[in-house]
Formats: C-alpha cells, sequence, structure tokens
C-alpha cells in the first residue's frame, strides 16, 4: 500500500481516468507551481477498476479548474482546507478553451499565424460540441 | 462598434433596416451621394475577386467616399510576413471602414478583434460571405416583395457553396420558408446543415437529384457553379461540371413567377439563352449587391458613430 501524506490546504483531484494524469498535470501548469504535488497512478478503485489520483498541496486560490470539465466532468474535485474538505466542486463544460486543443482544419487562419490562440467555444452543451471560434470547425478529438 | 462577420450577426430587425435602406437608396441615390464625402474605404482584398471588390468601391464612390487598399496578397504587405493583427492595426489608421477577404477562414474575425474601425467579411475561404447573402435576401424581398412563404430550389455544388449555407441559415429566421435541395449525391449539402439547421428548427425540405422534377413548384431557383478549386482531382470535377445546365426548355417547366438567382461568376450552368427571360434575374442581383454594400457601409458607419 503506497501513503501519500494528508494535505493542510490544497486539491485532490480523484477519480481521474487511468493513463490521465499526466495530461492533467501539463494543462493545469502543475510543472509551473512551486508546491508538492503527488500523483498516483493506477490506483485501486471500487467504481472505476484502475484510477488516477493527484493531489495539489496550495493556497486553494491557486489553480483554474475550468479545463477539467472539458477534460472528464467525472473526475472528483476535492477542496482542502485545515486538513479537512471544505468543497466538492461539481465540474461543467468551460464555455471557452483557449490553447488547450487544436485547430485541425487546414484553412483556418490559425493554421498560419502562430501567435494566435487557439479558442474553441462550447456551441452545444447537450451534445459537448466545440467549435473552433474562427473558422466553426468541429473538434473531433474527444 | 459592431463589424459584420457572418449574416446572422444581425438581428432579424437589423436585417430589415439594411434592407428597407437599400431599397430607399435604389429608389433616391442622389440623396446619398455625398454621404460618405471625406470618408475611406479599404479594400484588403488577399486573394483575387473581380466582384466582390469591384461592388465594394462602386458602392463606396457612389457615397462620396475614397477607395485604398490591395486586390492580392502578392501586393500587400501580407507577402513579407505581415500578420492580419498588424495590418488591420495599420490600416485602421488609414481608413474609416474596411472590407477584407481572405483564402483562410477566421482572418476577418481575427482583424475585427484589433480593428479600430467596422471590419466586413467579404469572404472567408469555405466559411462566410455575408454581404452575398444580404445581396440575395434583397434581390429577393424586392422582386418578390417578401422573404416568408417561399419554395426556395438550391441547385448545383451545395457541399462546398458557402453562400448555398450561408442563404439557409438566413432564410429560415423567416416563416413557412420551404427549401427543395438539387445536387448530385457526391454534392449534398453537408450533414451539419441538414441536422442542426434544418431538422432541428423543423424545416420542411426535400432533397432531389432532377432539376426537372423540382422546377414546377419553386418561387426562387438558387443556382450555383461548381468550383473547380474545391476538387481534389480533375476527374471528378469534369463528371460534376455539366450535371445541371438550366436552359429554355427547363425553364419552360418553372412557373411565370420563378426567378433564377445566382452569385454568379456562372461557367455553363445556366445557358446563355436563359438570360433575356424576365425571370433570370442574375443580372439584377449584381446592382442590389451595390445597393446592399451602401447600405451596410452607412449603417455601420451610424454604429461607429454612436458609440464613439
Amino acid at each position: 500500500m503506497l501513503n501519500v501524506g494528508a494535505l493542510h490546504e490544497g486539491y485532490v483531484l480523484d477519480h481521474i481516468e487511468a493513463g490521465k494524469s499526466m495530461m492533467i498535470y501539463h494543462y493545469l501548469n502543475l510543472d509551473k507551481l512551486d508546491c508538492t504535488v503527488a500523483i498516483i497512478k493506477n490506483a485501486v478503485s471500487n467504481k472505476m477498476g484502475r484510477k488516477d489520483i493527484i493531489k495539489v498541496e496550495c493556497p486553494i486560490d491557486t489553480l483554474s479548474l475550468d479545463i477539467l470539465g472539458f477534460i472528464d466532468h467525472n473526475i472528483t474535485v476535492n477542496i482542502i482546507k485545515d486538513g479537512v474538505i471544505v468543497e466538492k466542486k461539481e465540474l461543467t463544460l468551460p464555455k471557452q478553451i483557449t490553447n488547450v486543443i487544436k485547430c485541425r482544419n487546414p484553412r483556418c487562419i490559425t493554421s498560419i499565424e502562430q501567435e494566435l490562440d487557439h479558442i474553441f467555444i462550447l456551441t452545444d452543451e447537450q451534445n459537448e460540441v466545440y467549435r473552433c471560434k474562427y473558422c466553426e470547425e468541429k473538434y473531433h478529438g474527444k | 462598434m459592431r463589424h459584420l462577420m457572418s449574416p446572422l450577426d444581425l438581428s432579424v430587425e437589423e436585417l430589415d433596416e439594411i434592407l428597407d435602406l437599400a431599397n430607399d437608396i435604389e429608389a433616391h441615390p442622389q440623396n446619398y451621394a455625398h454621404k460618405c464625402d471625406g470618408l475611406k474605404l479599404a479594400t484588403l482584398f488577399y486573394e483575387p475577386s473581380t466582384r466582390t471588390r469591384l461592388s465594394f468601391e462602386s458602392a463606396m464612390m457612389n457615397l462620396g467616399g475614397n477607395v485604398l487598399g490591395f486586390s492580392s496578397a502578392a501586393s500587400s504587405s501580407a507577402a513579407k510576413g505581415e500578420s492580419v493583427s498588424d495590418t488591420i492595426r495599420m490600416i485602421s489608421c488609414y481608413a474609416d471602414i474596411c472590407a477584407i477577404r481572405h483564402p483562410k477562414e477566421g482572418a476577418p474575425l481575427v482583424a475585427s478583434t484589433k480593428s479600430s474601425i467596422p471590419v466586413i467579411n467579404a469572404g472567408d475561404g469555405g466559411h462566410q460571405h455575408p454581404t452575398q447573402t444580404l445581396t440575395d435576401l434583397l434581390t429577393i424581398r424586392s422582386l418578390k416583395g417578401r422573404l416568408d412563404n417561399l419554395t426556395v430550389g438550391l441547385c448545383g455544388d451545395l457541399k462546398f457553396g458557402r453562400t448555398v449555407h450561408s442563404l439557409i441559415h438566413a432564410m429560415i429566421r423567416y416563416p413557412n420558408v420551404k427549401f427543395v435541395l438539387i445536387s448530385p449525391e457526391e454534392l449534398r449539402v453537408p450533414s451539419y446543415i441538414r441536422e442542426d439547421v434544418l431538422k432541428k428548427n423543423r424545416i420542411d425540405y426535400k432533397e432531389v437529384v432532377r432539376l426537372e422534377d423540382a422546377l414546377p413548384e419553386l418561387d426562387l431557383l438558387y443556382m450555383t457553379r461548381v468550383q473547380r478549386e474545391r476538387f481534389f482531382n480533375e476527374e471528378d470535377y469534369v463528371r460534376m461540371k455539366d450535371f445541371y445546365i438550366l436552359d429554355k426548355k427547363k425553364m419552360a417547366l418553372a412557373g411565370p413567377d420563378m426567378l433564377v438567382l445566382h452569385p454568379l461568376p456562372r461557367v455553363n450552368e445556366i445557358s446563355v439563352e436563359v438570360d433575356d427571360d424576365p425571370r433570370a434575374v442574375y443580372f439584377k442581383q449584381v446592382q442590389y449587391g451595390v445597393y446592399v454594400r451602401m447600405a451596410l457601409i452607412l449603417t455601420l458607419l451610424k454604429w461607429r458613430d454612436k458609440t464613439c
């Protein structure tokens, strides 16, 4: 059994699909944070069989978690303060995502102007459809 | 400040205002001959276009304004690697309003985010061409007297034709408009138009292959060119290009009030023998294009002044 110490203040991201933790690590820019991060891969889960978990010891206003909703809205986000869970955050699909996915339409202006942000807008919440802000190409990656 | 990127940027009421203004310009052009005295329109055309560029230039000149710009990327700073964002910042210092055509989709939107003058999308790749849609709507409303209660036939390249997609988007906002989509199997409207636009909004439509079958029931026939540049191989293009040719014989099957529209240029999809038929209105459509661009320029400048 692997033991990772309890947090005093920060986030526990639970029920991450096994294998996706490193992707989330990068999307949340955790590599740029000067704080303790624990990544647990392939933990046993009654619900999922295997899962990943990320624990981040940091002030609770540090992370922008909107992107998690896009990656997987089944992730459980526990916010810890003074060693106890003070909030379980419900994830929703973000209305807009910037520089997370890239537009693959070769006719899109982003294909030739490198400095442009790749921005996708949620156009159909029910069907989880995102479209490029510039050319309206549907994102097919998920 | 407002820009025009898509025909749907305008509410039905705003659209009506622009079409009303265009009709007034048509009736009393002398009243508008000096409305833009001392103002300049920049035409930034990163790809060649005869009709649209000249139509914009004619519109601004009719309003008493001046025009500056370029007609291909090769003759602009884009050839030196300048970004659209930088170009529009520079042009904002030279002109009062601008029309931009670019082969890359979304380029006019990028320009609009950095611009301090109104930007009009004059065509971005296969994406949007809102002033063509305004032209089509003005032509239909002026000659049919309405934009509702119409059976509209769209014929030819319905897959790649951005004018067709934009027109469908714009016309479903009016009650009781039915579409007859006439195309070969390979050039049917994309599924997102069928599913997300027509079915989702419960619009009455049907798809047919034979033009002859559709003609008797149409109030409007919107013909399109099969565009060589959209095909990856010449064989497919050659096979498709002569699929529909509207001639006198076929026109005899249509009602006496059916109008024939075409965004032009035509190649051979409308025989020249149809040109003299009073129902063929595609050259009048070009004239309406100038009126509606005049109305659009005036409207965007008015909205800019309100926000300044």
